[in-house]
């Protein structure tokens, strides 16, 4: 029992992290049609970031509250970045989805190259504050604390989200742009400025995703975006991009298939039944993500 | 006297000069995945009442109204109220002052009536509430039902209020009655005809009744060029031209019209 | 396409012509048209050199390279004929096959498939667990892991293509990825793990082993090109070529004209992992093992990068695309080595000391400033200095 409840645990954990990097995917995807591949640049932006305030900045050292201002430092930074390259990268190519895809991908190598460059490629061990320490007893098994701050930090990320495309006049254009973006600019709307929100909005949950991240595995590497992505891909695809909430469900289910296929069965068996659900759901369902993007981007 | 200095502010301004049609297009061309669907199009929208596109099943103007609207990348020269707007994109054409309902009536599935409306709100503008819901009192009635469980009918009225809920200086509506009940088709012609008296139409319709009930003047168009242009009525009476050029009878037309 | 704007600017409120005043203004062609017009469209302006003189002057010119002691000093380390040098140039070689490969579905046909390391990668650990479990020579293994890897292309593009755009790139993307997992899982320790695996020399002709024979290595990896961009060149000119420009262009005009796109495109998709796979042997050979960062997904990325760099579904692109990528990655980081190196300021080093870094820029300003790659720029200076001398307005 208490193996079951410490891999819901971790799976919810894990999905969280999906989830953070996810959601962003699908607001950017739905929204722009761009599969960004720079979305994991942003993740190792906000973890090395949120690393180096823990290490240089004063008000984020240490291991209490500290680590409130390293995690608001490095999605400060992730954010910005995101928004820069929405600007100086994606805008210009407006319109024109395979240019769009190619400088995602051209910036998903050079970013952690760069980072490598620059702090090499090794782990660098990430701080642990004292709320994030030990186990707290769940049902008999005892659950890491920082598992419990990652769904805590997810659902309210969830719940920002829902409220935003719910509430306000930019969410109400997301939604109608996800639909149909020329009737949108055919209302005399200027998408454009909600796609770079909606950039920046995904880049401060992934750089989020990467600052706990660095809690979750302990440390920060260059490449740790880049697997996180790809499973972030398959959440957006499983997920759909009509909904923030579908989005959610599928990166729980994600990191659960994950990891109980990866404790009950083989190591990396976990992995690879993810990828027989994606390529099931790709081919059993008929609508959604396939039909709709099938002619807009080939 | 009287005259001069308005007209002097108006041309200052970019405004139509006295006599000047508020919409003029010349010579646009459209190419989409290597067909030139438009080759050469010069039309234009005079200040007042509604100008009728007319044509067969794919001759562009559907292709016309949305590269009017930038909507399409084309060549060409577009001019509003005298101003060059070719270069502007989408949106800033349409805020300056053009409602469109477009031929698949772009209302948006998943948002309520109500966020449908809201979403066509101007910043600075003054909805017309009051006028939307007196046209199309289903709209108020249906305020929260999501956009995508409408009736084709309800959703081409939300389409229409919506581009009636702001003031504008043209409105642009493509085949408002296409795949409606004949009921239906009765209620949006008032609709069009009742927006037309405050604010000039271009009119893409394919139901020459409607046509010949609210259109002043008709474009023809064929295989991408303008092929007619003329008082609407006096082309709808020449019924040997009308066959020509539009490819219906008279009298199939006049059964149509009949049937609503 | 980017089929610009027209910016031609009317002086505002200027005298109107009468209305209904049709064809006065001249047609005016899409600037953005001719730009990206169908491979070989190029050659219509010098017809006097037969088509097939170029390939073939490159094809002797390549054979010959090794009994060249010329010495390229800045460009090369050692002469020609050194065997770094021919490593290097082999290495070029095998991924500007396995990059022309790439380019028949993503230039091609306008497939985008994330997973083309899959079969590379196929290839060379088929053919190299077939040496190690089985104790196979060369000479049996590589055409196993050939049809190998031919047979899984087929039956993975068999399931992927039954979807399309983005979601074919998710599929492909996570087959390849479920791939990589499981050469780092180490299966049975028979994949070798992170390690990787490397090449039996027992079991492969002498002629292939040693510094002695990099001359032998490099007209295998120079015979795989060639095998590799005739096949697709040839293919393109066939009635099959047409069909696959036809899906490239519009694939739902192909289904309106009564043919099938799936046979054509799974076709493609097969042919492609097959010529992967067989680059993949090569590589085997060529580097002597295989590790697995030829199955992540970011090596099928830089497949993607060398092929818009020199010019997607163009003849010579992914050719000129992948040896110069596959060149500056290597050269670089012997820069990055260099004495000089070690006298700037850390601020400019440390972005300096990854290829990666350079490359990926590199190729973000390609996209910018010149979107058909290497193979357009001819066309682009062309037109250039053409419209110079007219001394008309640029088209966009």
């Amino acid at each position: 029992m208490s193996t079951v409840v410490l891999l819901l645990a971790t799976g919810l954990g894990l999905g969280a992290l999906y989830f953070l990097i996810a959601s962003g995917l699908s607001l950017i995807f739905g929204l722009m049609d761009v599969l960004n591949f720079a979305h994991g640049a942003f993740l190792t932006v906000g973890g090395y970031a949120a690393w180096w305030a823990s290490v240089h900045l004063p008000f984020a050292a240490g291991g209490g509250w500290g680590f409130l201002g390293a995690v608001a430092f490095g999605t400060a930074a992730g954010t910005a970045a995101a928004f820069l390259v929405e600007l100086l990268a994606i805008r210009p190519l407006y319109g024109r989805h395979r240019e769009q895809i190619l400088v995602t991908v051209g910036l998903s190598l050079a970013v952690p190259a760069l980072v490598q460059g620059i702090w090499g490629a090794d782990p660098l061990t990430f701080p642990r504050p004292d709320i994030a320490r030990g186990t707290v007893g769940v049902l008999g098994a005892a659950v890491p604390r920082d598992r419990l701050l990652l769904v805590a930090v997810a659902a309210a990320v969830l719940g920002g989200l829902l409220l935003f495309v719910r509430r306000t006049r930019y969410g109400l254009i997301v939604r109608a742009g996800v639909e149909d973006r020329a009737m949108v600019t055919a209302l005399g709307i200027d998408v454009r400025k909600a796609f770079t929100l909606v950039f920046a909005i995904g880049g401060a949950a992934a750089s989020l995703a990467g600052a706990l991240g660095g809690l979750y595995f302990g440390v920060v590497t260059p490449t740790q975006g880049v697997s996180l992505l790809i499973f972030a891909f398959i959440v957006v695809v499983i997920g759909g991009t009509a909904s923030i909430t579908g989005c959610a469900l599928a990166s729980v289910a994600v990191a659960m298939i994950q990891q109980f296929a990866n404790y009950y069965t083989v190591a990396g068996l976990g992995d690879i039944a993810v990828v027989a659900v994606l390529a099931a759901v790709l081919l059993t369902r008929q609508g959604g993500l396939t039909t709709r993007t099938a002619e807009r981007v080939a | 006297m009287t005259e001069k200095p308005g007209a002097a502010a108006a041309a200052a301004e970019g405004g139509a000069l006295p006599g000047e049609p508020l919409l003029r297009v010349r010579g646009l061309h459209v190419w989409i995945e290597g067909s030139h669907i438009l080759q050469g199009v010069d039309l234009a929208v005079p200040a007042s009442g509604v100008t009728a596109l007319l044509g067969r099943n794919g001759v562009g103007k559907t292709t016309a109204v949305k590269a009017v609207l930038g909507l399409v990348p084309r060549t060409g020269e577009v001019l509003l109220e005298g101003r060059d707007i070719t270069a502007r994109p989408t949106h800033e054409i349409t805020a300056s002052g053009v409602g469109y309902v477009p031929e698949d009536r772009g209302v948006f599935n998943g948002l309520t009536v109500a966020e449908n409306l809201r979403l066509a709100e101007r910043p600075r503008g003054r909805p017309r509430y009051g006028l939307v819901h007196e046209l199309f009192p289903e709209l108020r009635k249906r305020a929260g039902q999501a956009a995508g469980t409408l009736s084709g009918g309800q959703q081409q009225m939300l389409a229409i209020g919506r581009a009636l809920l702001n003031e504008n200086r043209l409105l642009v509506v493509d085949e408002p009655t296409k795949g409606l009940a004949p009921r239906v088709v009765a209620e949006v012609a008032d609709a069009v005809a009742r927006a037309a008296a405050g604010v000039p139409v271009l009119l893409v319709e394919q139901n020459l009744a409607l046509v010949r009930r609210v259109a002043d003047e008709a474009v023809v168009l064929d295989a991408g060029r303008v092929v007619h242009t003329g008082p609407a009525a006096e082309l709808l009476e020449d019924a040997e031209r009308t066959r020509e050029l539009l490819g219906v009878s008279r009298a199939h037309n006049a059964e149509e019209g009949e049937g609503r | 396409m980017d089929t610009p704007q027209s910016t031609a600017a009317a002086p505002a409120g200027g005298a109107a012509p009468a209305v209904g005043g049709a064809e006065e203004a001249a047609p005016r062609t899409p600037a953005g048209a001719p730009a990206d017009g169908p491979p070989g469209a190029e050659g219509t302006r010098r017809r006097r050199i037969p088509r097939w003189a170029v390939p073939a002057a490159a094809v002797v010119l390549l054979a010959l390279l090794p009994f060249s002691t010329l010495p390229v000093p800045g460009v090369f380390e050692g002469p020609l004929n050194s065997p770094a040098t021919l490593q290097l140039l082999a290495t070029c070689l095998v991924f500007a096959g396995l990059a022309t490969s790439y380019d028949l579905l993503y230039g091609r046909l306008g497939l985008l498939s994330f997973g083309h390391a899959l079969y590379f990668a196929s290839g060379a650990y088929f053919a190299a667990l077939l040496m190690e479990l089985l104790r196979l020579p060369l000479a049996a293994a590589a055409p196993l892991a050939v049809a190998g890897g031919t047979l899984l292309a087929l039956l993975l593009g068999a399931v992927s293509l039954r979807v399309s755009g983005i979601a074919l790139a998710m599929v492909t993307l996570a087959f390849a990825q479920a791939g990589s997992i499981l050469v780092v899982r180490d299966p049975g320790r028979a994949t070798g793990g992170e390690e990787g695996l490397s090449l039996e020399a027992d079991l492969v002709p002498d002629a292939l082993v040693g510094v002695f024979n990099t001359a032998n290595l490099y007209w295998l990896a120079a015979a795989y090109a060639v095998l590799a961009a005739g096949a697709v060149w040839w293919l393109d000119s066939t009635p099959t070529g047409r069909v696959w420009r036809g899906i490239r262009a519009n694939e739902r005009r192909v289904a309106v004209l009564g043919l099938n796109p799936y046979p054509y495109k799974l076709a493609a998709f097969t042919v492609a992992g097959g010529l992967a796979s067989l680059g993949g042997v090569a590589y085997l050979v060529v580097s002597g093992g295989v590790t697995p960062v030829v199955t992540t997904a970011e090596f099928t990325l830089t497949l993607l990068v060398m092929v818009a760099l020199g010019g997607a579904g163009t003849r010579w692109g992914p050719v000129l695309g992948a040896v110069l990528y596959t060149y500056l990655d290597h050269r670089l980081l012997d820069v990055a080595a260099s004495d000089g190196f070690e006298r700037l300021p850390a601020a400019v080093q440390a972005p300096l000391s990854q290829p990666l870094f350079i490359l990926g820029m590199l190729f973000v300003a390609m996209v910018y400033f010149f979107p058909g790659g290497l193979a357009a720029l001819p066309a682009r200076i062309g037109a250039a200095v053409a419209r110079r001398r007219r001394r008309g307005p640029p088209p966009d």
